[in-house]
């Protein structure tokens, strides 16, 4: 008999008893009627706990601020299907590479690419949380992983203050990020330390207009 | 217990045996106060975080009877969805394997890391792999296994066992966990301090090289979708979406237990999980993969679903909510044993509270001294309260503290028991709450005293007596519950 005829078996004769389970109740929170502004101050103040750099800006300073914290980069990597006028305050000093299908960075060019800029896909201001879902001006995971900087653009009108508001908004099967700050750890007596093995330093432009 | 099915499943091997007495064990741990000294503080540190971000969500409640029902309506179907994952995960071109027991799982695991060619692979934190005994596996065959999140790489750099599931390294302090990188990385600053950054630091640059050219990764998940085919990875450090991204191939371990039945699901357990675990609103980083991604991230992506035990689990109609487990590890964070004892005095991978009921459940209560892990508990009811799938903790213990003594009864194991239970009974009766925990066992009581109304036999130390009597049954309502039904009808 495969493994799997056995397991299944034996899934059978440990339920002989047939037990009936209750309908699930969902009686949690799925809508809320929170404003623009107070769902702004939620994400804000979220974000600003995790130690991300956050802004609330209008679209026509997404390019001054987008320079302004790659002020420091020498490189940076953006997905295809990003709005490249975000991209058209940076000096000559920063170098731009596209990552575009058939056209992929390897892992060591991303190693040594300073920084990256992506959009998102929707914000759940109740838990400071951004999640890219692989639309392509967010690009592929890696982009938004091996680079030590991290530049997400948020549009304003994508952010929901309950995570069940955020699931009908998600592309399914591609690969999702979800990210609540930077990377950190609470390995060391269960304290909270921003900065391990993900971009240290995230920022993020929520932006609106977009 | 009575089985209701022909032949016993067979129990789960591996990392899950307490081998010797629990109460031994703890006397042992006990005398370890640097040990104590961290253990406490840790988990006063996350009990006070975990309460606030609890108390945040109006919801907290509605969200648990949600999380407990969906993992009982899966328990209940689990074949369907077991099915219909493999079909969803397989048309997105992943393959699934199955492994009845550790032992299959490993060779699995090995001939797929073997096929391709690789002698070395990344991993990132997983219980099942810790539960199976993966990393000696590959070692014997000639694989090295790299932990990469920090708490699993202090542990293996330390040659130490983990001894909490989420903070395997919460016994050790910063101080200990600088000399362990002093002394066991291969490159390291000789002037590393003990500030945590600067220590999350150095295990960033130990690991960078490993994951920016690893080919193969081994990962856990904590769950996965059987409407969608996709499974999850809940993390802080960014160590698994290293490794869940950039590799080649991708192995990932799971019990069969952890599937879910909807991608909405996930709704109500990423709201549970990270407030109940670490204490935060959410953990830094989360991954959703469904089979492979054409040009995002691994290109052969595989799955063992893991029974190793837990259709013994699931056979036993009193103890099958412990499978609804999500690892979260809320209830040793609050309980007043796992906190004096740490997680080493449990044996099993599984320590604490959760630990004490599942792992006798996946092995059998008679295998080797697991029988004496329902007694590491005052019953006080702390980790019910604390868990967010409201696992009946204390029930399950006393019913496998009644299976232990059906299994013993002629072995004469348990005056050692008396130690623990005279501990628990302090803790019991030392607040007005505790007590009323306990009384809320009694209808459990009345079950075991079956039609007579006599209780023929007690779990615990107290078997002994009920062995040449009987004692009448217990009311089925305890005076407190009573009085407090009492006044609502009025
Ligand atoms: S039993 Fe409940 S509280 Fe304990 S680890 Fe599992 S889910 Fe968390």
């Amino acid at each position: 008999m495969s493994a799997k005829d056995e397991i299944l078996g034996r899934i059978r004769s440990a339920l002989a008893d047939a037990p009936v389970a209750q309908e699930v109740p969902r009686e949690y929170r799925k809508t809320s009627d929170m404003g623009e502004a107070e769902l702004i101050d939620l994400l804000v103040d979220r974000l600003v706990d995790y130690k991300a750099g956050v802004d609330v800006i209008d679209a026509a300073q997404i390019p001054e601020y987008v320079a302004a914290k790659l002020a420091g980069a020498s490189s940076v990597v953006y997905p295809h299907g990003l709005d490249t006028g975000w991209l058209s305050g940076l000096g000559e000093k920063v170098e731009q590479r596209i990552d575009a299908p058939g056209a992929r960075l390897s892992i060591a060019e991303l190693d040594e690419t300073s920084a990256v800029v992506t959009s998102s896909a929707v914000s759940v201001a109740e838990s400071g949380t951004i999640i890219l879902d692989g639309e392509p001006n967010q690009g592929r995971r890696a982009i938004s992983l091996v680079p030590d900087h991290h530049v997400c653009i948020v549009p304003i009108s994508s952010i929901v203050r309950l995570l069940p508001e955020a699931m009908p908004r998600l592309a399914i099967t591609r690969p999702q990020t979800w990210i609540s700050g930077p990377s950190a750890t609470s390995d060391i007596e269960l304290e909270r330390v921003e900065g391990v093995h993900g971009p240290r330093t995230l920022d993020v432009l929520m932006v609106r207009g977009l | 217990m009575t089985q209701v099915f022909l032949g016993m499943p067979a129990g789960g091997q591996g990392n899950l045996f307490e081998t010797e007495p629990f109460p031994k064990a703890a006397h042992r741990e006990l005398g370890n106060t640097q040990m104590r000294k961290n253990l406490r503080h840790a988990t006063h540190t996350i009990r006070d975080k975990r309460l606030n971000v609890v108390g945040e969500l109006p919801d907290w409640e509605e969200l648990r009877d949600a999380g407990s029902a969906i993992k009982n309506l899966t328990m209940a179907n689990l074949e369907e969805r077991l099915e219909e994952f493999e079909k969803n995960f397989t048309a997105r071109g992943g393959i699934v394997h199955w492994a009845r027991d550790a032992d299959e799982a490993n060779k699995i695991v090995t001939e797929l890391v073997k096929a391709t060619g690789s002698k070395e692979v990344v991993k990132v934190k997983s219980m099942a792999t810790q539960e199976i005994g993966l990393n000696e596996h590959l070692e014997t065959e000639g694989i090295e296994a790299f932990e990469t999140d920090l708490a699993e790489l202090i542990v293996q750099l330390g040659n130490d066992k983990p001894s909490h599931i989420l903070v395997p390294a919460i016994h050790k302090n910063r101080t200990e966990v600088r000399d362990i990188f002093l002394k066991e990385m291969p490159v390291v600053d000789p002037n590393l301090t003990d500030e945590p950054a600067k220590l999350a630091e150095a295990a960033r640059k130990h690991l960078r090289k490993k994951f920016l050219s690893a080919k193969v990764a081994i990962s856990g998940a904590n769950f996965a979708l059987a409407d969608t085919g996709t499974l999850g990875v809940v993390e802080s450090e960014g160590n698994g979406r290293m490794c869940l991204t950039l590799p080649e191939t991708l192995i990932t371990v799971m019990g069969i237990e952890k599937v879910l039945p909807h991608w909405e699901d996930i709704e109500v357990f990423m709201q549970l999980l990270p407030r109940s675990s670490t204490g935060e609103r959410m953990n830094p980083y989360t991954s959703l993969w469904t089979g492979v991604s054409e040009d995002d991230g691994p290109q052969n992506v595989h799955i063992v679903l893991l029974d190793n035990g837990r259709t013994r689990a699931l056979a036993d109609r009193f103890g099958r909510t412990a499978l609804n487990c999500i690892r979260c590890s809320a209830c040793m964070n609050v309980c007043p044993v796992y906190e004096r004892t740490g997680g080493h005095a449990y044996g099993s991978t599984y320590p604490g509270p959760i630990g004490a009921i599942l792992s006798p459940l996946l092995t059998g209560i008679e295998v080797e001294e697991n029988g004496s892990l329902p007694y590491a508990s005052s019953l006080c009811g702390a980790c019910y309260d604390a868990c967010p799938v409201k696992i009946n903790i204390p029930e399950i213990l006393v019913h496998l503290r009644g299976e232990d003594v059906d299994a013993n009864r002629d072995k004469h194991k348990l005056p050692t028991q008396m130690d623990l239970l005279m501990k628990g009974g302090s803790w019991a009766l030392g607040k007005g709450k505790n007590l009323g925990l306990l009384e809320k066992a009694l209808p459990l009581g009345r079950l075991m005293s079956g039609k007579e109304k006599k209780i023929k036999k007690l779990p615990g130390i107290a078997a002994g007596w009920t062995a040449s009597r009987d004692i009448p049954a217990p009311p089925n309502k305890s005076f407190r519950d009573w009085w407090s039904d009492e006044k609502e009808s009025k």
